[in-house]
């Protein structure tokens, strides 16, 4: 195989990954790193380095659209990116000690999480929790557009939403995914924000998260120049076109169709990792 | 005093031209690694590290004065990995231009993390 023909491989890989990501919210960060890895032989450092690079541009691509729709909650995510920022710093570091094997270990147990999460019903709208004190002296209530107007919310959870974005960014820059499920996570039931906020602030946070530990990467020699090209234009490419084709009706079979390639990439990759093939 | 909405809608403006400029410099130095190296055989079996002039910002500009391909794409992801930071940058001030000391702070807090992994300290 030739550069050629491995770009373009890479490219095809990537978009997929990239449309599927955007159909079904969970971004495709997460699934190209294993396809990287077991479908092309690709060293598992270099694809956690190129995927990185492609998760602060379709984290940055989707923000811009959002953020200007006023769902995103700049304010709880900059408070909220001391906390994954500095957790990214340490996983990027953590990445370079830890072998590849337990790596892999690592990167398909979250995958396996992914899976799940892609075909569970989504929560019911959770109840009213007491607004935390800490929320109102960071000024982080907010409001959201709704078709009946502005919606005001509160906070709560202030601390647990913190911790548990310190762990979101540790596995961000461990693994070189977006980790945008454990964030929502942290904002919808930690903090009880409303989906629609929790989502779009998520992935707000996403690319300064990655920037993060892409710039340990970088220096350490992880991103690789002629991989990080394809990977990053066919995500973006892909993501594009699937932000464009959010058809609810087909979106079931979808999820469905993700879940399973995600967990058939988390058993191989445990797989792997377990008998030392990484 | 700037209004949030107005924040918001810069913020939103800087994340689109970073993307398309990011994305733009790394299809162009793309093309032109095909056309140089195409079909070249490529080695991404086992991790031996970038060298050293694809890491260092001086290494890259290096590069580009003499078209080096690799050079360019990595230009590009530069300015990728610098778009949410340009973000963070301006948030600090536009908290500042809000008078809002709180999150002066909280933003320099995550710009100086971010910069402090940018230039290499964040472990080697």
């Amino acid at each position: 195989m030739n550069v050629l023909e491995f770009t373009t491989l890479v490219g095809i890989v990537s978009a997929a990954a990239g449309f599927l990501g955007a159909l079904t919210g969970l971004g495709g960060g997460v699934v190209i790193t294993p396809a990287l890895v077991l479908l092309l032989g690709v060293d598992l450092h270099y694809a956690i380095g190129a995927t990185l690079v492609s998760v602060i541009a379709t984290s940055s691509g989707a923000a811009s659209a959002y953020v200007r729709e006023g769902f995103s909650n700049i304010r709880i995510g900059m408070f909220l990116e001391i906390a994954t920022t500095v957790g990214a710093v340490c996983g990027a570091h953590a990445a370079a000690k830890i072998s590849p094997g337990a790596l892999g270990i690592v990167f398909g147990v979250v995958l396996m999480y992914s899976s799940w999460l892609s075909i569970r019903r989504r929560p019911a709208p959770h109840p009213d929790a007491p607004p935390d004190p800490l929320a109102t002296r960071l000024r982080l209530d907010g409001a959201y557009p709704t078709p009946q107007g502005l919606k005001p919310y509160k906070v709560s959870g202030v601390k647990t939403g913190f911790s548990l974005m310190f762990v979101a960014g540790t596995l961000s820059g461990l693994l070189g995914i977006g980790s945008g499920a454990v964030k929502v996570i942290a904002m919808d039931q930690a903090m009880r924000l409303p989906f629609k906020v929790s989502t779009t602030t998520s992935n707000f946070m996403i690319g300064v998260t990655a920037a993060a530990s892409a710039g340990v990467y970088w220096s350490r020699g992880y991103i690789d120049p002629g991989l990080t090209m394809p990977v990053v234009l066919g995500v973006l490419a892909g993501s594009v076109l699937g932000a464009r084709q959010l058809a609810e009706a087909s979106s079931r079979i979808l999820r469905w169709v993700f879940a399973a390639v995600v967990g058939a990439l988390a058993i191989e990759m445990i797989y792997n990792g377990l008998t030392g093939k990484l | 005093m700037i209004s949030d909405q107005k924040v918001d809608n810069i913020i939103g403006s800087l994340l689109r031209f970073g993307v398309i400029l990011a994305a733009t410099v790394v299809a162009l130095g793309g093309a032109w690694y095909l056309i140089r190296h195409g079909f070249a055989h490529p080695s991404y079996h086992a991790f031996v590290g970038e060298p050293s002039d694809l890491r260092s910002l001086d290494g890259i500009l290096g590069g580009i004065r003499t078209l080096h391909a690799r050079s360019i794409i990595q230009l590009g992801v530069l300015l990728l990995i610098a778009t949410p930071v340009a973000r963070v940058a301006f948030s600090v001030a536009a908290f500042a231009m809000q008078r809002d000391r709180t999150y002066v702070v909280i933003t320099l807090v995550v710009l100086a993390v971010l910069l402090f992994s940018l230039a290499g300290y964040g472990g080697k």
